[in-house]
């Protein structure tokens, strides 16, 4: 198989339904008064943009929101890890990695829009930690 | 913008493809239908040839070799500035610079011209339809010489706004920074009459010329702009090369840009005579085998001739809005294809860009989405991004059929 073959092996289940869904009908999304976490970012290629805030309590994720606007890979992927975390301690919320992210959106991603699928869980982290993280699929 | 066309003979676009490597390609079973020369216009086998004929057959540095294979490289590294010169109808050879790109010829201005000429008290004006690198520049122009900056907006339906063109003169600018062709909207901006209406107000006039150059008659004395920039990439050449034709008077008085080697006359230890027009703005060894391409590629232009290549595209354009606007849901931007170069750009409902040249992409139709590098017209008209289909010499109806079909393809898998 040929390099663009290979790449186009999983395109057709690309769309999903329930990513549409979670595009159209995205799960969490607003933004928290007075959060205890904040963060946003974008993706400077296509223009996806991010916004997370959070609200813990004795360690634990009571609140979640995202806000932003994009595609429909990196809304819906920012909408799902919203559900990921909802409810769990923020330790364990740090060790949530790229496969994890990718792994819940159940698709295979061409590298350019891993970028897209990765944001929401960049600017996750880059709020718990207070400051830019790196792009989660650099090596 | 007047046009007069005078070549009638259609331009015969399958003709042209079978010139095209690339173009021969299949994926899938299915043609590649390349809808985005506006970024970068695919290269004809004579441009191609001639890269790899002066690698492998004359590879010498230009200027100062006194050897055959170098002085061979020096004669078709300045040919190739003649036939630039009159494919523009610049005055002189000695108003052809090249540099990097568009963007590196703007910056040319901005750092050489601009600060020996521009100062606090002054205005610098661009329009609201211009690319990232003729804003930029600019501004950082304005930052560093406290000049005020002022800006002419785009109307609804994609041209600058008359008042603000009346405001703007008023302020009898120092700098009119505008584009010929919006490389989103497609507009055609009347940029000899904006020159002229400039110009009675001492204002210097630098043209963005990137969309235009590569799609239509171009003729810069006609124009009469102080500095217009283009690139090679976008009319069939190699990457890494842009052009800056300068009034001669200008650039004669203004400072270098980059100092080292070429640009000389005489070097001593604390002090150096530059070299005349155009190597004064040539520092350092340049894009050899890209201007030889760029020469190849003004040939094959000429020979199509622009005129031709101009009612070709129009005719395309005109399809082209003409079938996209029967897409439901589609919302096109700029104006109608009188006044409209070859880009055209458009939304489809809900589906951001980046998903719809996806899914285009899988009907192997390549399309651009996103801001274009000009994101105050994005904020203009309230978007995000838009998807860009751009035409060229090698596109037929063909391709925007395919384009329309994937279109409603997208809308099924969008469940519109």
């Amino acid at each position: 198989m040929g390099i663009i073959a290979r790449e186009y092996r999983h395109m057709d289940d690309f769309y999903r339904e329930y990513i549409l869904d979670y595009y159209r009908n995205p799960r969490n999304r607003g933004v928290i008064e007075a959060p205890d976490y904040t963060y946003e970012d974008s993706n400077p290629l296509c223009g996806d943009e991010i916004r997370m805030d959070l609200r813990v309590r004795d360690g634990v994720v009571e609140e979640v929101k995202f806000s932003g606007r994009g595609c429909a890979i990196s809304q819906a992927s920012a909408s799902m890890l919203t559900e990921m975390v909802e409810g769990r301690p923020l330790e364990e919320v740090k060790q949530i990695s790229k496969e994890d992210m990718l792994e819940t959106l159940g698709i295979t991603l061409t590298p350019v829009r891993v970028k897209c699928a990765l944001l929401g869980l960049k600017v996750l982290k880059s709020s718990i930690y207070g400051l830019p993280v790196p792009d989660e699929d650099e090596p | 913008m007047t046009e007069t066309i005078t070549d009638t003979r259609a331009l015969d676009a399958q003709a042209v493809r079978r010139d095209f490597p690339i173009l021969q390609q299949e994926t899938n079973g299915k043609r590649l239908v390349y809808l985005d020369s506006g970024a970068t216009s695919q290269k004809p086998s004579a441009v191609i040839e001639a890269l790899d004929e002066y690698y492998r057959t004359y590879n010498a540095n230009v200027h100062r070799g006194v050897y055959r294979i170098s002085e061979l490289a020096s004669e078709r590294y300045e040919k190739s500035r003649v036939k630039v010169q009159r494919f523009v109808n610049a005055r002189s050879s000695r108003e052809i610079i090249f540099t990097a790109n568009v963007t590196a010829s703007l910056n040319m201005v901005a750092y050489t011209w601009g600060r020996a000429n521009v100062s606090r008290d002054d205005v610098i004006v661009f329009t609201e339809m211009e690319h990232h690198s003729n804003i930029v520049p600019w501004q950082i122009l304005s930052g560093m010489t406290g000049a005020r900056l002022e800006f002419i907006h785009v109307t609804d339906d994609g041209y600058l706004n008359e008042e603000d063109v009346e405001r703007a003169l008023e302020l009898r600018p120092k700098l009119l920074a505008v584009t010929a062709v919006s490389n989103v909207l497609g507009t055609i901006n009347p940029i000899k009459e904006l020159v002229a209406r400039f110009h009675e107000v001492g204002t210097t006039v630098v043209v963005d010329a990137a969309q235009a150059v590569p799609h239509m008659p171009v003729d810069v004395r006609e124009w009469d702009a102080d500095f217009v920039g283009f690139t090679a990439h976008k009319m069939l050449g190699p990457t890494g090369l842009g052009v800056l034709c300068g009034r001669r008077e200008l650039l004669e008085a203004m400072p270098p840009f980059m100092g080292g080697g070429d640009m000389i006359r005489e070097v001593h230890l604390d002090r150096t005579r530059y070299n005349e027009l155009p190597w004064k703005f040539e520092a350092g060894t340049p894009n050899i085998a890209g201007v030889i391409g760029l020469g190849v590629a003004v040939d094959y232009l000429s020979e199509l001739g622009m005129d031709r290549v101009r009612a070709h595209e129009r005719e395309l354009v005109a399809y082209a809005m003409e079938q996209l606007a029967e897409v439901p849901d589609l919302r096109l931007f700029g104006p109608p294809p009188k006044d409209h170069g070859a880009a055209v750009s458009f939304t489809l409902a809900d589906i951001h860009p980046h998903d719809l040249a996806h899914i285009l992409d899988q009907e192997n139709v390549c399309v651009r989405a996103g801001h274009h590098c000009a994101q105050p017209l994005m904020e203009r008209y309230d978007i995000a991004a838009t998807t860009r289909a751009s035409f060229y010499i090698y596109n037929d109806r063909d391709d925007v059929d395919a384009l329309v079909e994937a279109l409603h393809k997208a809308r099924k898998i969008f469940m519109l």
